[in-house]
């Protein structure tokens, strides 16, 4: 019930905003959110931002599964 | 609810097959009918492995990128008779036009279907034209029906795929079905996506130069790469195993199915063949494929593996197995 | 340049949680997830077939639109009957069958039944059409509840007097706390909704670990989230770790989506709830405050929710509260099948009995 992927913040005009996943963009509402910048990666959902990602976590986490992949699980 | 015609009906899934068996075959069953392919085999006289095929157009846009509903009405006979084995020669077409649609359209489609015609080398032979009133069509529709003959030899069938075959599909799928929903829906979102509206009867001369030894060839359009395979899972009673890491799909295809909640798997095709092959002939074909213009990101994306039961089966990302159905009708973006 | 999205598709990566997971050996454990993005991911990623049959995975009521009462639909196509109304929906809404009809037969005889992709552009068709009423379908768990609300804030801000919205949203939090409290159940751990968490935190799940001792994960959906999170629970149900893990961290904050809350409370207000093939769960579901009637169809048009019996020989009750499988059902795949689906989890396409049919049940040689 949840559909919804992480999009860059190409462009932001007033409360819209134009985002951009695998090549596809689209102009939603962020009115949801606050402090929403440009470069930000946005999770889509029904035409709205409805959370800003934090980068910093999900590096955290890719260097985990790239850990994984290189040593394995342990 | 009253017995009625549903969209469900056109999208090439259960249920138009259901209305296939239940209407059309009842009353016009015959032999070469059951037969189930794309094409009609016939043998007139002393001409034999003559094919006959139809088609309808009734795409919305009419003009999309990478096409117009001209183009595609003669690619897409062609491309029923190629799979066939046969040499496209003649076509037939006729055109349903609304009061009102433009002359100046009309005629760019009429070029496009020329210039489709001359480079697959068949002639537009015959035609007809009416004209309904306004709001009686949606702008124009087109059918096309054409003829071509299956050199001596060949024998492609959706009832031949055997155990062992690979299967190849000549490029990235779902193109064509992605940019008709992007152009069609206003679902606000944009991408560059054209469709693959192509023919290809040059695509399998070049193979046929190679082997005689081609097992089935479709072109999976409406409902996609998932529902011709079922399809011929059904005609040759055998369990098909695809790799979805295999899967040659744009990226932009794929972000709008994801945003959409859709599968590039059931999307329409309208430039694309898939193949069944002896597993030892499946490089050399696949090169050939490679080797021509329409068919540069040809893949081979799985196999025949088993006899008896129709099923369709995907080999997962994870490494987990699990089942490519039919639709009943066709996808719908959704939300959850 | 990451995208955030092909990192957590690794296929290297799943394939050695999966080859972890299988080593599994412990005693038989039962996992619910409950959310349909989670019951279609998992059955795309054809989990089932690889894990040991020692770890269940059952699905909760986790799709909005199979909890939906077959009423609601008759209201929806009736209000599609109306000339002067243009029903707007989400695709997953389409194919549901009401007592009568569908959407999509209304749409095939004529009737004005658009489909959106979001309640945005519902408002949007209002402005373009002042002499048309616009009735969006309001379906939807706390994820989308807030777009809705946004939905109903602009159209009055503007002005805007012909958009309304036919309400059946629904939380997820009671429906958790019955499912958990089930004896007879018997879950050991629970996969909790990422994007449902996006917007209220994880508060209430923690809690709910603690209190009711339940392990939980609250899980992303790519599939190196939903197996890292299984294989986190896995670990934790194995050691009695009752604690809610957020595994979705990246997104999912522990105090959520605020903005996205107020606006909630704003508009809408909680109340009980029917969910199809369950029965009514107190404080499970929302509706529109007085203040914002004038949005609200069910007042607008008069409409009075009735309460239809399920069919007969239907399973949805006990496969939606992950009791029985949709393979127990007699119906599943002879009667009912997505084409004509007799019961909610097989209406919509990431109903259970919709995955299991689209997808297999993992039993597959």
């Amino acid at each position: 019930m949840c559909l919804g992927l992480p999009a860059k913040v190409v462009s932001i005009d007033g409360n819209n905003s134009t985002v951009e996943m695998m090549g596809v963009t689209s102009t939603i509402s962020i009115e949801l959110l606050e402090n929403v910048k440009v470069g930000d990666f946005v999770l889509v959902h029904a035409g709205c931002a409805i959370q800003i990602l934090d980068e910093e976590d999900a590096l955290k986490t890719i260097e985990i599964f790239n850990e994984i992949r290189e040593l394995g699980m342990r | 609810m009253e017995n009625i015609i549903t969209l469900a009906h056109g999208s090439g899934g259960s249920a138009t097959l259901r209305l296939i068996d239940q209407v059309f075959k009842k009353h016009f069953n015959n032999d070469i009918l059951s037969m189930g392919d794309d094409c009609a085999r016939l043998n007139i006289g002393n001409a034999k492995n003559i094919v006959f095929t139809t088609d309808s157009f009734v795409v919305t846009p009419i003009f999309f990128k990478g096409g117009n509903i001209g183009k595609l009405a003669v690619c897409g006979t062609v491309n029923d008779i190629a799979t066939s084995g046969a040499t496209p020669l003649y076509l037939s077409c006729g055109f349903i036009i609304e009061e009102g649609f433009s002359i100046d359209e009309l005629e760019e489609i009429v070029e496009s279907m020329s210039n489709t015609a001359r480079e697959c080398g068949v002639q537009i032979v015959t035609g007809d034209t009416k004209v309904v009133q306004k709001g009686a069509a949606d702008k124009i529709f087109i059918n096309t029906s054409g003829i071509g003959i299956v050199p001596d030899g060949i024998n492609i069938s959706g009832r031949n795929a055997k155990v062992g075959d690979k299967i190849i599909i000549s490029g990235t799928i779902g193109d064509h079905g992605s940019c008709i929903l992007l152009e069609r829906e206003n679902m606000g979102l944009q991408a560059k996506i054209k469709s693959d509206c192509a023919p290809l009867s040059s695509l399998v001369q070049d193979m046929l130069k190679i082997t005689s030894e081609i097992h089935v060839l479709r072109d999976p359009t409406r409902g996609g790469v998932a529902t011709t395979l079922n399809e011929i899972a059904a005609q040759s009673k055998v369990t098909i195993l695809i790799h979805e890491d295999k899967l040659p799909v744009k990226l932009e295809v794929q972000g709008v199915c994801e945003l959409l909640g859709m599968d590039p798997l059931y999307m329409a095709n309208e430039g694309k063949l898939l193949c069944f092959v002896p597993a030892e002939k499946a490089d050399v074909i696949l090169n050939t494929i490679r080797g021509n213009k329409y068919g540069e990101n040809a893949q081979i994306i799985g196999e025949v593996v088993k006899a008896g039961e129709p099923k369709v089966l995907l080999h997962a990302l994870s490494g987990g197995i699990r089942i490519i159905n039919l639709l009943a009708g066709d996808q719908l973006p959704r939300i959850c | 340049m990451t995208n955030y999205i092909d990192e957590f598709r690794d296929k290297v990566v799943m394939q050695k949680i999966v080859e972890r997971l299988c080593t599994y050996s412990g005693r038989n454990i039962k996992i619910m997830e409950v959310c349909g993005t989670h019951t279609m991911a998992i059955s795309r990623l054809g989990l089932r077939s690889l894990l040991p049959k020692s770890i269940e995975l059952l699905s909760g009521p986790g799709c909005p639109v199979c909890v939906t009462p077959t009423s609601y639909i008759d209201s929806a196509t009736e209000l599609a009957d109306n000339k002067d109304i243009i029903v707007t929906t989400f695709g997953d809404m389409m194919r549901i069958p009401g007592n009568e009809s569908t959407l999509l037969y209304k749409k095939a005889k004529g009737c004005n039944v658009q489909m959106v992709y979001s309640p945005l552009n519902a408002v949007d068709l209002a402005r373009e059409n002042p002499n048309k009423e616009v009735v969006f379908l309001s379906v939807g768990f706390e994820t989308t509840t807030p777009v809705i609300a946004l939905s109903v804030y602009k159209a009055k801000s503007e002005g805007i007097k012909n958009y309304s919205v036919l309400t059946a949203n629904k939380t997820m939090p009671e429906a958790i706390k019955t499912l958990a409290g089930d004896e007879e159940l018997a879950i050991d751990g629970f996969i909790y909704p990422g994007h449902v968490c996006a917007i209220i935190g994880t508060d209430f799940f923690s809690y709910l670990s603690y209190n009711m001792e339940k392990a939980g994960v609250v899980a992303g959906f790519e599939p190196l989230d939903i197996l890292y999170s299984i294989n986190t629970l896995v670990k934790n149900i194995t050691e009695d770790n009752y604690i809610l893990e957020n595994m979705y961290s990246r997104i999912v904050k522990k105090e959520g989506n605020i903005k996205a809350q107020q606006k909630v409370f704003e508009i809408f207000e909680p109340n009980d709830a029917v969910w199809r093939g369950i029965g009514m769960i107190p404080n499970s579901g929302m509706g529109l405050r007085d203040e914002y009637e004038k949005f609200d169809a069910a007042k607008k048009f008069n409409i009075k929710l009735k309460v239809s019996p399920e069919p007969k020989g239907c399973l949805c009750g006990e496969v939606l509260k992950g009791k029985k499988r949709p393979s127990d059902c007699k119906l599943f795949k002879t009667r009912c099948t997505p084409e004509n689906p007799v019961g909610a989890c097989m209406v919509s396409s990431e109903g259970t009995c919709a995955a299991y049919y689209k997808y297999g049940d993992g039993q597959i040689s």
